[in-house]
C-alpha cells in the first residue's frame, strides 16, 4: 500500500500491518465490538476476469453477430413443479430484504426484472405488495427468520427459494440495526421497533438433509406441487452441498459465492468465510453431473456478477442462470458518484459507502428513510435496471456467437482457459497456451 | 363427516381434498384414518374445517395452518403446526422437537410432552403444553404465549423478545435475557383465560411468569459474555 510520497520519502509500509489493518485495531480498541457493515467481499479474489474465451476461427465457426440468433430463455424448475418458470434472459435478481432496501428500491428491483423478462427475489422480511406487485416473477424466500411468512404469500409466489446460507455469510444468519427497524419493518418481522435484529442462522423446525426432504415435501403439500422450489446455499463445501441438495428433492440450486453481498454482517464475516464463485461452479456441475442431474436440475449461480463476460463464464462453466444483487444496487444508483458530497458527510465517498446498516443511504437504496427513500424514483430505477440487464445479455450472446454458440448454454468449459494458475486450478479449465489443468493433468 | 383412509389414500390426495374446501366448502368434518406417522399431513389448510387424525402424526402435521381445528388423536412428530396462522391444533399424546415453530396466531395445544424447542421463534400464536417441555423451549420466541404445567428443561426463553411464558413446574435454566418477572393480576387474567381456551384445569396462581430482560435488544459491548 504505498503512495507517491512514502516513494519519494523512503517510508516502508509494512504488508502485514498495513493502514487498513491499523485502522481496524484501533475502531476495534476504541468501540469494543466488531465491524458490521454491507456489501460483499473486498478483498482480491480469483475472479472470472481470470478467464478468457477462445473465440472460433479455423476449428470453429462464429456465428454472425447481427444476423443469427442466441438463445437466452432458460426454464427453471421442471423437475417436480407443475408451473417452471421461463425466463426470457438467464440473470435474475437475488433475494435482497425489505428492510434492507427500501420499498422503492423493491419496486425499482421489480420493475427493471419485469421489463427485461426476468424474476426477481424477496427477502429476510417477507413479501410486500409493491414487490409482488411489479415482479411479474417472484421468488418467495423461506428463510431460518420466517418474518413475515405466511400460506397467502408462498400461495403467490412463482417459486420457493428455502435459503440455507449466503455467500457473503455462509454458517450466519440476517442482520438489521435498530435504524432500519421502522413501524412498517417492526411490523412485518413482528418485532419491537428500532431493536437490533438477529435472524437464525439455522432454520427453528429441520436439521439436515433428510429432515430438509420432508420440508420441501411440505412445501410442495402446501402449494400443490404448482411451484418450482429452489434450494440457495453459501459456497463452502459446495460439491457436497449440491448433492444433498438434489437428494433433497431441489428443483434448482442456488450457489452463492463469497462475493455476494449482503445488507448487514460482521466484516470478519464477510471477508474470511466462503469460498470464491469460480471455485464453486465446477464443484456444483460435478455434483451435478455424477448424479446425472446436469440440466434437469438448473443451476444458478451468483456472487460478484458484474457483466456478459461474467454471465457468459458462468454459464460456459455449467450455470443455467445468474444472479445479480449488488451489481442491480448499483445500476439503481448505489455507490453514485452524484452523490459523492453526501458519502464524504458519512465518512465514505463514492464508490466506497458498504455501511448499509445504517440506513443513511444517500441514494435512498439501503434505507428505510422516508426523505431519502424519496430520491430513488422506482420507475426511472427500473428503467436503469431494465438498460443494464439488456447489456449483459446482449454483451453475453456477443461472447457465445464468437465461440459459435446458438444459445448461451451451449457455452462449455472447453471455450475457456485461465489466466494464472490459481485460476486454472479452481474453474478447471487450462492456463492459457498450455493444455495443463493444474490438480487434473499435466 | 368424510373419512380419508391413509392406506388407500396419499397424502397428496388428503391435502388436496382439504385444500379444495378453501374454495368452496362442502363438508366440514373431517376423519383421518390409518396415518402411521406420515408427514406433512393437513399442511395449509384454509379454511373452517374440524379435521381428526386418527393415530399418530410425522413431521409438519398442520403445518401453516389457518382457520382449520385438526385434532391429533397420538402422538405428533417434529414442527407441529409450524408457523400456524390461526385455528386450533390439539394432540392428545406428546409432541416432537419445534412444536409451533414460529407460529403466528391461533392455539396449540399439547396434552402430553412436548420436545425441545418447543415455540421456537414464535410470532403470535398461544401454545399450551399439560405435561413438560424440552431444552431451549421458546428460543427467540417474538411474540405470543407459553404455558407449560408440567417442568421446562434448559436455557428456556433464550433470546426472547416479547412472548410471556407461564410455568407451573420447575425451570432446569433460564436462557439469555430470559428473567423471571412478578406475576401481576393482568397476567393471572391472561394465564386464566389461555388455560380456558385450551381446556385445562389448573389454577393460574400456582405458575410464575418468566420474559425478556430486553438487555440484548441492541448491541452493547458489555453484552459481548452474552453472544
Amino acid at each position: 500500500m504505498s503512495n507517491d510520497n512514502s516513494v519519494k520519502t523512503g517510508l516502508r509500509e509494512s504488508a502485514t500491518f498495513d493502514r487498513n489493518t491499523m485502522a481496524e485495531i484501533r475502531r476495534a480498541a476504541d468501540t469494543g465490538i466488531y465491524d458490521i457493515r454491507g456489501f460483499g467481499a473486498k478483498r482480491k479474489l480469483p475472479h472470472f476476469d481470470d478467464l478468457l474465451f477462445l473465440g472460433a476461427s479455423m476449428s470453429r465457426y462464429p456465428l454472425e453477430g447481427y444476423r443469427e440468433k442466441c438463445n437466452t430463455s432458460v426454464t427453471l424448475g421442471d423437475r417436480f413443479a407443475k408451473k417452471p418458470i421461463v425466463l426470457d434472459i438467464p440473470v435474475t435478481i437475488a433475494g435482497m430484504s425489505f428492510g434492507a432496501l427500501s420499498a422503492n428500491a423493491k419496486e425499482a428491483l421489480g420493475r427493471g426484472a419485469s421489463i427485461a423478462g426476468t424474476s426477481t427475489t424477496t427477502g429476510d422480511g417477507g413479501m410486500t405488495p409493491e414487490e409482488r406487485g411489479q415482479s411479474k416473477k417472484l421468488v418467495y424466500q423461506y428463510l431460518p427468520s420466517r418474518y413475515g411468512m405466511n400460506p397467502d404469500d408462498l400461495r403467490k409466489a412463482d417459486a420457493i427459494e428455502v435459503v440455507l446460507g449466503q455467500g457473503a455469510k455462509p454458517g450466519g444468519g440476517g442482520m438489521l440495526l435498530g435504524q432500519k427497524i421502522t413501524d412498517r419493518v417492526a411490523q412485518m418481522r413482528n418485532l419491537p421497533k428500532g431493536i437490533d435484529q438477529r435472524s437464525a442462522c439455522r432454520h427453528p423446525d429441520w436439521t439436515g438433509p433428510d429432515d430438509l426432504a420432508i420440508k420441501i415435501q411440505e412445501l410442495r403439500e402446501i402449494t400443490d406441487w404448482q411451484v418450482p422450489i429452489y434450494i440457495k446455499v453459501g459456497a463452502t463445501r459446495t460439491y457436497y452441498d449440491v448433492k444433498l441438495a438434489v437428494k433433497a428433492g431441489a428443483d434448482v440450486i442456488v450457489v452463492d459465492g463469497m462475493q455476494g453481498g449482503t445488507a448487514a454482517t460482521q466484516d470478519v464475516f464477510i471477508e474470511h468465510v466462503g469460498i470464491p464463485t469460480l471455485a464453486a461452479i465446477p464443484q456444483a456441475v460435478q455434483a451435478l453431473k455424477e448424479m446425472g442431474m446436469h440440466r434437469k436440475v438448473q443451476l444458478i449461480v451468483s456472487g460478484g456478477i458484474r457483466n456478459g463476460a461474467d454471465v457468459a463464464k458462468c454459464m460456459a462453466l455449467g450455470a443455467d442462470a445468474v444472479a445479480i444483487g449488488t451489481a442491480a444496487l448499483v445500476a439503481l444508483g448505489c455507490n453514485d458518484p452524484r452523490w459523492d458530497e453526501e458519502y464524504q458527510k458519512l465518512g465514505s465517498a463514492a464508490g466506497f459507502y458498504d455501511d448499509y446498516q445504517e440506513g443513511k443511504d444517500p441514494a435512498g437504496i439501503s434505507t428505510q428513510d422516508p426523505e431519502l427513500m424519496k430520491r430513488l424514483d422506482p420507475v426511472e430505477g427500473g428503467r436503469r435496471l431494465a438498460n443494464y440487464l439488456r447489456v449483459l445479455t446482449l454483451e453475453a450472446q456477443t461472447l457465445a456467437r464468437a465461440c459459435g454458440k446458438n444459445d448461451l448454454r451451449n457455452l462449455e468449459p472447453e471455450d475457456l482457459v485461465a489466466l494464472t494458475v490459481e485460476s486454472a486450478a479452481m474453474a478447471r479449465v487450462p492456463l492459457a497456451g498450455t493444455s495443463w489443468i493444474p490438480g487434473q493433468s499435466f | 363427516m368424510k373419512t380419508i383412509d391413509l392406506t388407500s389414500s396419499t397424502v397428496r390426495d388428503l391435502n388436496q381434498a382439504l385444500h379444495e374446501q378453501a374454495l368452496e366448502c362442502t363438508e366440514r368434518e373431517w376423519a383421518v384414518t390409518n396415518p402411521k406417522g406420515q408427514h406433512n399431513l393437513a399442511v395449509g389448510l384454509d379454511q373452517k374445517l374440524a379435521v381428526d387424525i386418527h393415530g399418530h402424526a410425522g413431521y409438519f402435521c398442520a403445518g401453516m395452518n389457518k382457520k382449520a381445528h385438526i385434532v391429533v388423536h397420538g402422538n405428533a412428530g417434529q414442527g407441529l403446526a409450524e408457523n400456524m396462522m390461526s385455528g386450533t391444533v390439539r394432540v392428545k399424546g406428546d409432541a416432537s422437537q419445534a412444536a409451533g415453530a414460529t407460529a403466528q396466531g391461533g392455539l396449540l395445544v399439547i396434552e402430553g410432552n412436548a420436545g425441545a424447542r418447543c415455540g421456537i421463534s414464535m410470532k403470535g400464536v398461544d401454545i399450551v403444553v399439560k405435561g413438560s417441555v424440552g431444552h431451549m423451549s421458546c428460543f427467540m420466541g417474538q411474540s405470543g404465549s407459553l404455558v407449560v404445567c408440567g417442568d421446562a428443561g434448559e436455557a428456556l426463553g433464550d433470546s426472547l423478545y416479547e412472548v410471556h411464558i407461564y410455568v407451573k413446574g420447575e425451570v432446569k435454566s433460564l436462557g439469555a435475557d430470559c428473567i423471571e418477572k412478578d406475576m401481576r393480576a393482568e397476567h393471572i387474567e391472561e394465564l386464566s383465560g389461555l388455560l380456558n381456551r385450551a381446556g385445562v384445569d389448573e389454577d393460574p396462581a400456582a405458575f410464575r411468569r418468566y420474559g425478556s430482560a430486553r438487555q440484548l435488544y441492541t448491541f452493547k459491548v458489555d453484552n459481548a459474555s452474552a453472544y
